[in-house]
């Protein structure tokens, strides 16, 4: 577990933020979690740079680096790969210490910087990939062409294992249900299995939401409707080692995986990218269908929205169909069923500051105004320390029932929205919660009360005009005659 | 039972038309003098009855006695008149605080009060006022309403007088916020309060104020007033259901919860909230979704507020009817939202830089309900947006460009079809004769046109527009400093209704010219000749203006007191006098004018040197006089302040700076008799503590300078401060800062006294003659 937290923050040293931020590279490194165990029997050394080639490339056309300056990313990716065997050895000595202390065989510790080992290799081999595939464009076909030649022949050998492993990987675990099922035009899913994933994995690199494709204007008809069922989506793998049962999110994964159990899975063409076949039929469109009845992402609604994906078939089950497990621990009260969107909202929790009367907060403050424009009822809300008003210097006893008001205030605000009875109650609690100053409440204020305005708190001065009597004896001895004049 | 609906009507009246109650008031009064005819004749039947018994024999303690029972079916008579005047509509009152005295007399009222003087002499208990229904002398009151003092009298007369004006009284302005609670107790229905004099008003007061009135009142008026705070705002709105306007002007301070608290009145109509620099959208937005019904909200100032807070304010109050923008950071954003008010009358948009032409086209259709527009100094409005703003609103009837874009033929252009237009202010633009020919050729006939300091004006693009526009009522053309004769000749030609006319400044005018406006605009009621060539023979043909209330003639070095006489023998009706650096003036000018004009209210003779004491005392004749400026008038003595102080008894404004001769003495009259006196600059002149400390009992004083006064010793300025309870604002030298305690000056802030410290040296005395040149030589 520690392992899997540490990768990505060494590589977030690397300063090369852009390229870690991919999705498809940290979903990668995410997911080193799982195949630890495939790994104990691997050694770097056998890890050849070519055979990753291809993989690799695709990976990066997909995450749209092509239009950087190719040299000076080359450059830098050098240096970067200096820095990956710098982290390398501190991560070496991280580990050992780490066995040391808390006293655990060293045959452990052993297979652990291996684990580890195997990890970085394969993140350099990435890299200096990446750095290759940045290269400019002649050489880089040269290359991606060199691999697909070898695959081609190899299809049949590479591309069908894996497929018929997944198969048999989930098959058994979803009771039979897996299948594409009820549609005149699917097609075999094992004969295209491949082709799909291929597919697939392009789209997740491209665009993780769902609503993205909302514009997309497709006739009825000219795409194929696959619908996955509930099961099906809500698994958290859908790449299965046909050999240990292990479970992947990705198919290049499963392949890496794969290398573990012999060297059969280790030649080029096994590692290769199963490619799409090459265009002697064309690529029928895929769209994808929700198996929630009724959901306008269901085949069956009559205004048909196809998913684009099966991330955002995904997606957009567990957002609009599944409960929202996941809550955000600062503020506890937003709750998201998607973890990415936990995260998003992670990032901005706390700063949202725009509050209506009705709890809902906004970060923006058009945003709650078009709220309120919108709902009756609604009211800003101003915050608690801004309610103070500073009273007068005088007005000390004031500033007590005004403090106190605050409280009501809110609570009034409240009200809009709540039931008459529901502010007497609520009202009546807040009497008992609070001081004694707390029958100052909105209704119920009475003559009594008004005590205090005779004795509120006065500076030493009197500004009444009879203490300075004496002072006025001039103006009040005037001869009074002298105005008939 | 009576009380209550008079309080409901007076309200429900506030929002009638004006027009529209003055007929009404004819008829109520008529109707009250057939009913008061119908009662007064059985009243003067028992009257002849008892006479009749008294020649009978009888001793007077039984007459008593049998009146008293007569007065029990006195009781019975008033109850069943008044249902009869419900009946009859009679409920219809306008608010009395508002209302001009109607000319309709009522002969059969004085011939009653008359008949009953006697009985009345000899015993009180006699009253036959008692007899009268209540909703009688309330219209009595009404009637007494502009005169205080009458109404202070009256209530003086006896207890149930005293009672009946408690109850009829429905607007107060106290002057302290100690005196509240007596008064509040005192006037049970006061439906308007106003806040503006108190220097100071606590929440605690508030609270007192929306307890006691909890459901009659219905406007309150803070503006100028500090220190109250949310809390007693909160009261007020919690409390008062009915209230409908808020004055909370000036109220820097106030946030946005104080907004949140009064949007708990729900009833609200009318809020302003002019200067309140602390609030935001999000206060706004409290009142706009608090207060359904507000239909005139004044948001000048209010720095915080912009696109998203007025934006909701238009979406959800739907009534709004003025609205005042001036000086928001809002762009057109907001605009779309405002242009969909259906009852949208009054727009003012002064000084919004951010509203710009480019989008303005949005707006294609306009506000259709609009009636004043008011964009000045909004720079970035041309003739290309101002179109889209207007077009919709062909019932445009006033329209203000005042400091914005040049007035060239194409923006006026834009105006040409909205006959419906009465008013167009351009103060302060560039203007070119094109544009002026233009305005010439628009389909309406204007009414009010101001050119005030335009740049640009000739006496070409001048003549063309007065010529075309022959029903101005007004005209001001100050500082339109190339125009001559001509100009005058030809407006005085064509509009010859002029009720108003302001020329301060136009220098190539010569002497003749004036005489050209006395001639032929008869109907003048206010001139402004500030600043003229103006001489006695313009102001000798000036006097045959008989309607003239406001004349001006400060710095015309021309005039001398043969013009004034004229002035004094033919504008009776004057109100206004400005003779300011007019130096030539002496004694028997002024003796003239206070002869002539018994209604003036206002003089300045400011560094006329010649005045001296024989002039107050003329002035002393004026009852009216409420502001007298005699500002470096050295000659006047206290004798003649004192005269002033015993005759005008309605004295507000007092300027005697720099009247070296006034002394203590003349401070004790003042405060003896002056007991309206608000404002009082007593600069250089030669009071002492004594002088200053005598004034403190005239309670309404809110207004001091005092600079540069040789006799006023720390101490005594303490004393001063602490004795004028009701000081709002007094100007003090700033060597006083240091040797006040701090903790007095804290104190007296606390109350409400604010504190100007002025470091100024005097200054030479300059020679008026040389002081205009030095003007003209700064003018281009």
């Amino acid at each position: 577990m520690d392992l899997k937290d540490k990768v990505p923050r060494h590589a977030s040293f690397t300063q090369h933020q852009q390229k870690w931020e991919d999705p498809s590279i940290l979903d990668y490194s995410r997911r080193i979690e799982s195949p630890f165990l495939a790994f104990n029997q691997t050694h770097t050394s056998q890890i050849k740079v070519p055979v990753q080639h291809g993989v690799v490339n695709e990976l990066v056309q997909a995450s749209k680096v092509q239009d950087w300056d190719p040299s000076a990313m080359l450059d830098n990716l050098s240096f970067l790969e200096q820095k990956i065997h710098q982290l390398q050895d501190l991560v070496h000595l991280i580990i050992g210490r780490k066995g040391q202390v808390l006293g655990r065989p060293d045959e452990l510790v052993v297979q652990q910087q291996q684990l580890v080992t195997a990890d970085l290799t394969s993140i350099i081999v990435q890299l200096i990939s990446t750095a290759g595939s940045l290269l400019p464009s002649g050489k880089h076909t040269l290359s991606a062409a060199t691999p697909s030649l070898e695959q081609s022949g190899q299809f049949g050998g590479v591309v069908f294992p894996s497929a018929q492993g997944l198969n048999d990987g989930f098959q058994p675990q979803n009771a039979g249900g897996c299948k594409v099922s009820g549609l005149p035009n699917s097609v075999d899913i094992s004969r295209k299995n491949g082709n799909e994933q291929n597919h697939i994995i392009e789209e997740h690199e491209l665009k993780d939401e769902e609503d993205v494709e909302e514009g997309e204007s497709l006739i009825p008809g000219t795409y194929e409707i696959l619908q996955l069922e509930k099961e099906e989506i809500l698994a958290p793998h859908t790449h299965f080692c046909t050999i240990c049962g292990k479970g992947f999110k990705r198919d290049a994964n499963l392949r890496m995986h794969m290398r573990g159990h012999g060297d059969e899975y280790k030649t080029p063409g096994a590692l290769a990218k199963p490619n799409k076949e090459s265009g002697s039929e064309p690529t029928i469109i895929k769209r994808y269908s929700c198996p929630y009845t009724g959901c306008k992402r269901n085949k069956d609604h009559k205004k048909f929205q196809p998913l684009k994906t099966i991330l955002c078939v995904k997606n957009h089950y567990k957002r609009t169909h599944c409960d929202k497990s996941y809550i955000c621990s600062r503020c506890n009260t937003k709750k998201f069923s998607v973890i990415a969107d936990l995260k998003t909202h992670e990032k901005h929790c706390g700063k949202d500051k725009w509050l209506c009367s009705c709890g809902t907060t906004f970060s923006r403050k058009d945003k709650l105004f078009g709220h309120i424009a919108l709902f009756q009822g609604h009211t800003p809300a101003i915050p608690l320390e801004e309610a103070k008003a500073p009273a007068g210097p005088s007005d000390q006893g004031d500033s007590n029932h005004a403090a106190n008001k605050v409280g009501s205030m809110n609570f009034n605000f409240s009200s809009n929205v709540s039931s008459e009875s529901e502010v007497q109650s609520s009202m009546d609690i807040k009497g008992n919660v609070d001081d004694p100053a707390g029958y100052f409440s909105p209704l119920s204020f009475d003559t009594c009360n008004f005590g205090g305005f005779h004795e509120f708190p006065r500076p030493p001065f009197d500004d009444s005009e009879s203490n300075l009597a004496f002072l006025l004896s001039g103006s009040c001895n005037y001869p009074h005659t002298s105005g008939e004049d | 039972m009576s009380q209550e609906s008079i309080g409901n009507t007076v309200g429900a009246s506030n929002n009638v038309n004006r027009n529209a109650t003055n007929i009404n008031l004819q008829d109520v009064i008529r109707e009250m003098d057939r009913l008061l005819q119908q009662r007064l004749r059985p009243m003067e039947e028992r009257i002849e009855q008892l006479e009749e018994i008294s020649l009978e024999g009888q001793l007077s303690q039984r007459r008593h006695n049998s009146e008293c029972e007569e007065e029990y079916d006195g009781e019975i008579d008033d109850e069943q008149a008044y249902e009869q005047a419900t009946r009859q509509g009679l409920r219809q009152q306008e608010p009395r605080h508002q209302r001009a005295r109607p000319r309709y007399k009522l002969p059969v009222l004085s011939g009653f009060l008359n008949s009953t003087q006697t009985p009345m002499k000899k015993q009180k208990q006699d009253n036959p006022f008692n007899l009268v229904a209540e909703e009688i002398i309330f219209i009595i009151l009404d009637l007494l309403n502009r005169n205080s003092l009458a109404i202070k009298s009256f209530s003086l007369v006896c207890k149930s007088f005293y009672a009946v004006e408690s109850k009829h009284r429905c607007s107060l302005k106290p002057l302290r916020q100690e005196r509240l609670p007596a008064l509040l107790s005192r006037y049970p229905n006061i439906t308007h309060l106003d806040l503006t004099l108190c220097s100071r008003v606590s929440d605690a007061s508030l609270s007192l104020v929306s307890h006691s009135c909890a459901s009659s009142l219905r406007s309150i008026d803070f503006s100028r007033t500090p220190l109250f705070s949310t809390y007693g705002l909160l009261r007020l709105a919690l409390n008062c259901k009915n209230i409908v306007e808020i004055d909370l002007s000036n109220a820097t301070e106030l946030k946005d919860s104080a907004l949140a608290a009064v949007a708990e009145a729900k009833n609200l109509e009318k809020l302003s909230l002019a200067r309140c620099k602390s609030i935001t959208d999000m206060g706004v937005g409290c009142v706009a979704v608090g207060c359904r019904k507000l239909r005139f909200i004044c948001l000048k100032w209010c720095f915080g507020v912009g696109d998203l807070g007025i934006g909701l304010l238009a979406v959800k109050c739907k009534h709004l009817c003025f609205l005042d923008l001036s000086y928001l950071p809002i762009t057109n954003k907001c605009l779309s939202s405002i242009s969909k008010l259906q009852h949208l009358e009054e727009l003012i948009l002064e000084g919004c830089f951010g509203i710009e032409d480019d989008s303005l086209a949005v707006l294609k259709h306009g506000c259709n309900s609009l009636k004043s527009l008011d964009v000045s100094t909004c720079q970035n409005i041309s003739h290309n947006g101002l179109p889209s703003l207007i077009n919709g609103a062909l019932g445009l009837r006033q329209l203000t460009l005042a400091h914005g874009s040049p007035v060239t033929s194409s923006l006026a252009d834009c105006l040409r079809k909205h006959s419906m237009l009465q008013s167009v202010k351009l103060d302060g633009c560039f203007v070119t004769d094109d544009g002026l020919k233009t305005i010439g050729n628009w389909c309406a006939s204007l009414r009010e046109l101001s050119l005030s300091k335009c740049l640009g004006v000739t006496d070409e693009g001048l003549s063309s527009v007065v010529t075309k526009h022959r029903d101005l009522r007004k005209l001001d053309i100050t500082c339109c400093r190339k125009i001559t004769d001509a100009s005058i000749a030809s407006i005085t030609n064509s509009c010859k209704s002029l009720t108003s006319l302001r020329v301060e400044s136009c220098t190539l005018v010569t002497r003749e010219a004036f005489v050209l406006i006395g001639q032929r605009c008869h109907l003048l009621e206010e001139l402004d000749l500030t600043d003229n060539e103006v001489d006695d023979k313009g102001l000798k043909y000036i006097s045959r203006c008989s309607e003239l209330s406001s004349l001006k003639l400060g710095i015309c070095l021309n005039i001398t007191d043969e013009g004034l006489i004229h002035i004094g023998k033919g504008c009776s009706k004057l109100v206004e006098l400005d003779l300011y650096r007019s130096e030539e003036i002496t004694d028997s000018a002024i003796l003239a004018i206070a002869q002539g004009c018994p209604g003036l209210e206002m003089i300045n003779m400011a560094y006329c040197k010649y005045i001296t004491d024989r002039s107050l005392l003329s002035l002393s004749k004026c009852p009216q006089l409420k502001t007298l400026e005699s500002r470096g008038c050295s000659l006047i003595t206290s004798l003649g302040l004192k005269a002033v102080a015993v005759g005008c008894k309605e004295l507000t404004k007092l300027d005697i700076k720099k009247c070296h001769n006034i002394d203590d003495a003349g401070m004790l009259p003042l405060a003896r008799f002056s007991q309206n006196l608000r404002q009082i600059n007593l600069s250089h002149s030669s009071v002492t503590d004594i002088g200053l400390l005598s004034l403190s009992s005239i309670s309404c004083l809110q207004n001091m300078t005092i600079l540069h006064l040789k006799g006023l010793t720390p101490a005594g300025l303490a004393a001063v401060l602490l004795a004028c309870g009701g000081l709002k604002k007094v100007k003090l030298q700033a060597t006083f800062r240091w040797l006040l305690p701090l903790r007095l000056v804290q104190y007296l802030e606390s109350r409400g006294c604010m504190f100007q410290w002025k470091d100024k040296v005097l200054q030479e005395k300059l020679d008026p003659k040389c002081w205009k040149l030095q003007l003209e030589d700064l003018m281009p």
